[in-house]
């Protein structure tokens, strides 16, 4: 094993977890204010990836392009979801709101198997095998496009928050809901944008996604689990933490791949998910628990 | 005699005598529901009465069915001996698990995560260990062992009075436990840990004993689904699916009940055998229209009756079971 090779993996570990922290990123924000898990997180993730598959396939609109129709398709979606579902279950026990949303997971799952078939998909851009030489390491560049992508969308998701009207008040209602309600904001309609806001995050890390790694339905699940394990790791409701949790297990599944089997890597996922629940069950970014 | 215990009667000796009138494939149906109206008890034992979510209860299963079969397969141990090992396996994770949990409070989502994350763990250690065959998986030896009972071998006229049994004997554990001092313990911590904590009650312990009870008897549920397959594979037993299909017979009965995973083990199993055929007819494909059915019939069910069939049909029938 060369450094080089070393750098490489982690280089193509931390570029690639960007990606999976954006995905991430639409969970903690959904749980940060909704106070909803979305339990069917991949699975929006894997619909993102045929989303932008299917784009290419039949119009060839470039992934980075359909980016941007996908998450605003996405947002409607996680919209009218929180708006007509999701929002029945706001003062229901959490194991009701966890089951209604495995249920979706199921319909979601079990739907793309029927329509597309467990094989493998992939997309095939012009400079999908391009690279560029940084002294002995070789970084391909579809990744570092993906990458800056993502921080570019989780950028714009900071400044929605910070700088908007809209996005000071959806924080307000994260902060104190009774509150929020009691200076007159519509709370129903601020948690349907946060929905379609998160939602809006998983849609663009799919089409992300789809440039740098093959689709099947079965990833899904696996996804899900990422994306809470990144949340965790990073701190729910944490927006930087969600973007360093990606970080995390980029480098450290990049490295499990590389040092033991690649079909190992998410046992060290599970093992740092383990360690932080223990030891610091806020996150690493999160606030220590309210 | 209360109606209650005369109905449960009646449905014991219909149970008893019903193979008479029934095909292999039938019988074969019957002992799926007993099977899942089992495990969905034991599943039932934590969320129902302790409050604790386990999304991964597939781990317990797995377990089970790997440590009886393995010890059979390589050192011809009995499963009625291999069941202890399973059990103590199961109970030694679910106490590790527990430990982990209760020490450091984690709760509620973060809980049941933490079940998913043990379950997956198992489910790729597997698919790794050489010793129960990898990711190809376990086959248990078929040929000339008819009629050995005690190695748990037989037909599904043999299993269906084992799942019968095991149905039965769940259901009466339950109903005696939840009527116990410890049950009474879990509901008031499943109401409220906080309260439950000041009126003396020790909320680990109680927890704890709740996640030991279910993981020893889903052990059980393991063993003998192995023996009736006679094959487990790791991606199979350990997958999310197989953990949310054992939740769903309770959930759909009735979460906390007594009743209500026996009766939603009696309407998911028939179901989705029906579905497999109606699907198979129409041509599409028949594991993915089955899911997505369920998908659909679990949000529909959470959304409409949070408490599952069984209590509206126990009152219907007039009788008076515990509250949940």
């Amino acid at each position: 094993m060369t450094l080089s090779l070393v750098l490489e993996v982690l280089i193509q570990g931390m570029l690639t977890g960007l990606v999976y922290g954006l995905m991430a990123l639409g969970l903690s924000v959904i749980f940060g204010v909704v106070r909803v898990v979305n339990f069917a997180h991949g699975e929006f993730a894997v619909v993102g990836m045929y989303a932008a598959f299917l784009l290419f396939a039949a119009l060839k609109i470039d992934p980075f392009v359909a980016m941007g129709l996908v998450a605003a398709a996405f947002f409607v979606v996680g919209y009218f979801l929180q708006r007509v579902v999701v929002t029945h279950f706001i003062r229901r026990p959490d194991h009701e709101q966890f089951i209604l949303l495995v249920g979706l997971a199921i319909v979601m799952v079990n739907g793309m198997l029927m329509i597309f078939g467990p094989d493998a998909r992939h997309v095939e851009l012009s400079y999908s095998y391009d690279s560029w030489m940084l002294g002995p390491v070789l970084i391909d560049k579809v990744r570092v496009f993906a990458a800056l992508a993502a921080l570019g969308v989780a950028g714009a998701l900071f400044a929605f928050f910070r700088y908007t009207q809209t996005g000071l008040a959806i924080r307000a209602c994260a902060d104190n809901l009774t509150g929020a309600g009691v200076v007159g904001l519509d709370v129903d309609r601020l948690y349907a944008l946060t929905f379609g806001v998160g939602l809006a995050c998983v849609g663009a890390a799919g089409a992300l996604l789809i440039c740098v790694s093959d689709v099947t339905p079965m990833l899904a699940p696996s996804f899900t689990l990422l994306a809470f394990t990144i949340v965790i790791i990073g701190g729910l409701g944490s927006m930087g933490g969600a973007l360093l949790g990606g970080l995390v297990i980029g480098v450290a599944e990049a490295l499990a791949s590389l040092v033991i089997a690649p079909s190992m890597k998410s046992m060290v996922s599970f093992a740092l998910l383990v360690v932080i629940l223990a030891f610091r069950p806020q996150g690493l970014m999160g606030k220590r628990a309210a | 005699m209360r109606r209650e215990h005369l109905l449960l009667g009646l449905l014991a000796a219909a149970l008893l005598a019903l193979p008479l009138a029934l095909d292999r494939y039938q019988t074969s149906v019957l002992v799926l529901v007993f099977l899942s109206a089992y495990v969905g008890q034991a599943w039932n034992v934590m969320m129902g009465f302790a409050g604790l979510l386990s999304l991964g209860h597939a781990l317990y299963v797995g377990l089970g069915a790997y440590v009886s079969a393995a010890l059979f397969v390589h050192f011809g141990v009995s499963p009625l001996i291999g069941l202890l090992a399973a059990v103590a396996v199961c109970v030694g994770v679910a106490m590790a698990i527990g430990a982990l949990s209760f020490q450091f409070r984690i709760e509620g989502v973060y809980f049941a995560l933490l079940t998913i994350a043990f379950a997956e763990v198992a489910r790729i250690g597997f698919d790794h260990l050489k010793w129960t065959g990898g990711a190809g998986g376990l086959f248990l030896p078929v040929a000339g062992s008819d009629g050995q009972w005690w190695n748990l071998r037989g037909g599904p006229l043999f299993f269906y009075y084992v799942a019968l049994a095991m149905a039965a004997a769940a259901f009466a554990l339950c109903a005696a436990l939840r009527r116990s001092k410890l049950g009474y313990q879990w509901l008031a911590v499943r109401e409220d840990a906080e309260a439950a904590r000041a009126v003396g009650i020790d909320v680990t312990r109680a927890r704890m004993s709740a996640v030991v009870v279910s993981a020893a008897m889903s052990a059980l549920g393991g063993v003998v689904h192995v023996f009736y397959y006679n094959n487990v594979f790791s991606a199979q037993i350990f997958d999310m699916t197989r953990s949310i299909d054992i939740m769903l017979a309770p959930i759909i009965g009735g979460i906390g009940t007594l009743f209500g995973p026996i009766l939603g083990a009696f309407i998911l199993v028939p179901l989705g055998e029906g579905l497999i055929f109606a699907t198979q007819a129409l041509g599409v494909n028949a594991p993915g229209a089955k899911a997505v059915f369920f998908g659909l019939a679990l949000m529909i069910i959470i959304f409409l009756a949070p408490n599952g069939i069984w209590p509206s049909l126990r009152k219907r029938l007039g009788i008076g079971e515990a509250k949940p």
